[in-house]
């Protein structure tokens, strides 16, 4: 363990990558990718079996090195949510969950009224709520009252890889939360996790970036020297900004002068 | 024959318990990762000997997948 672990739920985490475990070329690019990501925590989702019978899967591999995130993709209402995360509880004993409502499905925006609603009660039915959300300082706050151990806001688009959309908010809803904040969709490349890093997120989330880049394992280990960087970067704190130059040598003693 | 709606497919089965039911599908009821509700609530494994099912229950198997 680091100096500077995340620590969600009392859980301490030496990297503050979450990775996703989908949309890779096969299951060993994943796993190579999972480890040069240096990642402590994936997510998975939970589907119907196929009927035709139940083999082994992914699970097999990966729970046994990471620690595993449900989620619940592709659910637009609360109770199907709420539903999936006590299968997930089952079926991976963890009570862990990655909570996702959707509200579109076509920009897979977070549902908030529900968001909260599940939220609320998935934590009162003894869950670890990391809530997918919009980046809204005001939808985080009502997360973290109900209970949220996190909050997950979006840096754009799921998939879209458009990065962070809108900075400004983003570090507000750092500066206010009470509860880590994990930047969880939009990013495209390195930068954008480090600029997630020095807006001030405790951790971000993963999955496309690497997944669909020409070479994910590369890319898994470029996210990691990215977010590395970008902590180090807020924990040592950016100069400010300014209109004007100011030179850097000293301005004494110039030749010729 | 029960009527059941198994992971949102209508099926008649002559199956009495979730036990039975997972027998019929092929599925090894000691797999790892796998979970089963009925109408909603979660069958804990332990139950699922003793879980019945009765006519116009909405069943869902589910397994772990790769997620985002």
């Amino acid at each position: 363990m680091n100096d500077d672990p995340l620590m969600i739920a009392g859980t301490a985490f030496s990297s503050r990558l979450i990775a996703g475990t989908a949309r890779y070329p096969n299951q060993q690019v994943m796993l190579d990718a999972l480890a040069a990501s240096g990642t402590e925590l994936v997510t998975m989702s939970i589907r119907r079996i196929s009927l035709e019978g139940y083999s082994g899967s992914l699970v097999d591999l990966v729970s046994g090195r990471y620690r595993l995130l449900p989620n619940t993709s592709g659910c637009v209402t609360a109770r199907d949510a709420i539903l999936t995360a006590e299968l997930a509880r089952e079926a991976l004993e963890t009570n862990w969950v990655k909570l996702e409502l959707i509200g579109d499905r076509d920009l897979l925006y977070p549902d908030v009224e529900q968001l909260v609603h599940a939220a609320d009660e998935l934590v009162r039915k003894g869950f670890v709520v990391l809530p997918y959300c919009n980046e809204d300082p005001v939808a985080c706050q009502k997360l973290a009252d109900v209970g949220c151990a996190a909050v997950m806001p979006l840096g754009s688009l799921i998939g879209s890889g458009m990065g962070i959309a809108n900075p400004a908010a983003i570090e507000l809803i750092c500066t206010r939360s009470p509860v880590p904040v994990v930047l969880d969709a939009g990013i495209g490349t390195a930068s954008d996790a480090a600029q997630a890093m020095e807006l001030g997120c405790d951790a971000v989330m993963i999955d496309t970036a690497i997944a669909r880049s020409h070479d994910p394992v590369r890319m898994a280990a470029a996210m990691r020297a990215a977010v590395e960087a970008g902590r180090l970067a807020r924990l040592a704190g950016r100069v400010p900004k300014q209109r004007f130059a100011e030179p850097s040598s000293p301005q004494l003693g110039l030749v010729g002068s | 024959m029960t009527r059941l709606r198994v992971n949102g497919v209508e099926a008649e089965v002559a199956v009495a318990t979730v036990a039975e039911l997972l027998a019929l599908r092929g599925i090894d009821p000691g797999a790892r990762f796998l979970a089963v509700a009925v109408n909603g609530a979660v069958v804990r494994r332990t139950e699922w000997p003793v879980a019945a099912l009765s006519q116009g229950d909405e069943v869902e198997i589910v397994r772990p997948l790769q997620g985002g």
